[in-house]
């Protein structure tokens, strides 16, 4: 199996991002919340980034604020796909009402903006990082559920699965050994999308405040702490942006590939 | 002629259940949520005294299907009611809101659109040369950059290095339409870039899916131009797909708009939904997110009308 070039950049880019959020303690030169110089100081061999707004290590900050991302992010992708793929599969295998019933009811969710949806409901919750996991995964179950059920629709009317169903399997069978394994290659594509569009997510909703609280920090969190630097020209807001960027754009090198892959197979012309 | 008619106001009325259905779904976010609205406003510290007061005030002492119709009552009738945090009434300071941000997105839609759609024809004429490989990139990293991102570090260089156009997006009303223009220029950069790979990208792929009928390769073999080929053969076929691009793409402003103006701190709608949820202030954060869904929820609609109107099979039935 040949990896291209691109998709061999995201592995390993990805990789790391994950193995420093491991390890961030170990990696960190500094504590998370420990205060080591003055505000915004320019890099130095001390300070590799800099200082942020109340001088604490924009490195160690960094290499916490991408475990607290990368954390919440994969936690909500999780919950999205596990919830998302089972409703999704259930609703295809069953049919009738509960389908009706259960694809009326993303639509509906899904006619209102997750951002927007998200923040009515942030207005009244507690902001806690099991809140967000929460509300997230809930949001983004609904676009699983719909890729899923749109896969799984075209596997049940397949001999093999009609087999199964004479055999007198039940639902769980079905489900998750006939129709899941044949489902799985386009779901694991859109995992990474769908991990980025969690990470992308959540950044945003820190950036607006709303999102991971202090003193805790994750990326687009620490942007809104240094925003304000921006207009005296110090750009220690767009390290974490550009972090947020590249770990983004990593996870979609290797999903564009995966993606391609799966869809090779399918197609059964290469190139 | 009738069925077509028909079919149009089937859609609308089913655009207006759907806007109904999602006015009782944001109601029941912030109303029947584990715990008290009055409480998780005023935190765990309040006192009993307060409490009372804030959930007479609110209403919470009546049932929630009562107060759901009494507040889509006054959302019928304009009455957003009044903001806990102020004490104002919403409606006038939504709807001068409102404005700026259509302001902001019109522009912004005026700027991505034309050129989204010329340079996807661009795309489609040099398929799978440079211009094409370039546009898919830009998708690509498109997708991946956050808009507070790309927001600044055009303030970074533009605003701040080069002192071009102003970091904050400020609009006032004795502002002539140029000042206004110079003042969001930086914000309609960023919503533009926001949107136009995504359109630029599925509206090559629109064509290209036209390019591939019998038609266009007997025109092809006429001599024509390329670009004839794809002007007056292959675009109209794509109108359909296209506006339903535009559209997705429009709607998706909707939510761009809500972070881009807490960039540029730009007094729209966006800028005010933060602001509200932040203070906990209930009444304004559903008059606002019943008000973005609606225009989402229109912008989808008017996709659909479009697609079902510049499909001759539609329009004409049998």
């Amino acid at each position: 199996m040949r990896i291209p070039l691109s998709a061999l950049v995201g592995i390993i880019m990805t990789g790391s991002f994950f193995l420093i959020a491991l390890f961030a303690p170990l990696v960190a030169p500094y504590g998370l919340a420990e205060i080591v110089g003055d505000v915004w100081e320019p890099r130095s061999a001390e300070h590799w980034l800099g200082t942020d707004n109340i001088g604490r290590d924009l490195l160690s900050r960094m290499i916490y604020g991408g475990r607290t991302t990368i954390f919440i992010a994969t936690a909500a992708t999780a919950l999205s796909f596990i919830l998302g793929s089972i409703l999704g599969l259930t609703a295809a295998v069953l049919g009738g009402w509960i389908d009706q019933a259960m694809s009326r009811g993303v639509d509906l969710i899904m006619a209102i903006p997750s951002l927007i949806f998200a923040l009515v409901v942030l207005s009244v919750m507690p902001v806690t990082t099991f809140v967000l996991i929460v509300v997230m995964g809930l949001l983004d179950s609904t676009r699983v559920f719909r890729l899923s059920r749109a896969v799984a629709v075209d596997i049940n009317v397949m001999d093999f699965v009609e087999a199964a169903k004479l055999r007198g399997e039940k639902l769980k069978w079905i489900i998750f050994r006939e129709i899941l394994p044949n489902a799985l290659s386009p779901l694991v594509a859109e995992l990474g999308l769908r991990f980025i569009f969690a990470v992308l997510f959540l950044s945003t909703l820190s950036f607006l405040g709303l999102g991971v609280q202090p003193p805790a920090s994750d990326w687009g969190g620490m942007v809104k702490e240094n925003k304000e630097g921006i207009v005296f020209g110090i750009g220690a807001a767009l390290v974490p942006a550009a972090a947020i960027s590249i770990l983004a754009i990593s996870v979609n090198l290797v999903a564009d590939w995966v993606l391609n892959r799966t869809s090779d197979l399918k197609g059964g012309r290469g190139g | 002629m009738s069925s077509l008619g028909k079919l149009l106001v089937q859609r609308i009325a089913l655009g207006l259940l759907l806007l109904l259905a999602v006015s009782a779904l944001i109601f029941a976010g912030t109303q029947i949520l584990p715990g008290d609205v009055a409480q998780s406003i005023l935190g765990q510290s309040a006192t009993p005294t307060a409490l009372a007061n804030l959930r007479e005030e609110l209403g919470l002492n009546e049932p929630a299907i009562v107060r759901y119709f009494g507040w889509l009552g006054g959302v019928v009738t304009g009455d957003l009611g009044t903001a806990l945090s102020n004490g104002q009434d919403i409606g006038p300071q939504i709807g001068k809101r409102l404005g700026n941000t259509m302001f902001l997105a019109a522009c912004a839609a005026v700027v991505a659109v034309p050129l989204a759609i010329f340079l996807g024809l661009v795309a489609v004429r040099y398929r799978n040369r440079w211009p094409d490989k370039v546009i898919s990139g830009l998708t690509l990293a498109s997708i991946s950059l956050p808009e507070f991102f790309i927001g600044y570090v055009l303030i970074y260089f533009f605003a701040v290095k080069f002192r071009w156009f102003p970091s904050v997006a400020t609009v006032y009303d004795s502002m002539s339409f140029i000042e206004k223009l110079n003042s969001i220029a930086l914000p309609v950069t960023v919503l533009t870039l926001v949107v136009l790979a995504h359109m630029m990208r599925m509206t090559r792929a629109a064509i290209l899916n036209v390019m591939q009928s019998a038609y266009i390769e007997t025109a092809e073999l006429k001599g024509l131009s390329a670009f004839n080929v794809i002007f007056k053969h292959a675009f109209p076929n794509a109108i359909s797909p296209i506006v339903n691009v535009v559209m997705l793409n429009l709607a998706y402003l909707v939510v761009g708009i809500v972070v881009v103006e807490v960039i540029f701190v730009y007094p729209g709608m966006g800028q005010y939904l933060v602001d509200h949820v932040a203070k906990r202030d209930v009444p304004v954060v559903q008059a606002c997110g019943l008000i973005f869904a609606g225009v989402f929820i229109g912008l989808n609609l008017v996709a659909d009308v479009v697609a079902i109107l510049s499909n001759p099979r539609l329009r004409h039935p049998k």
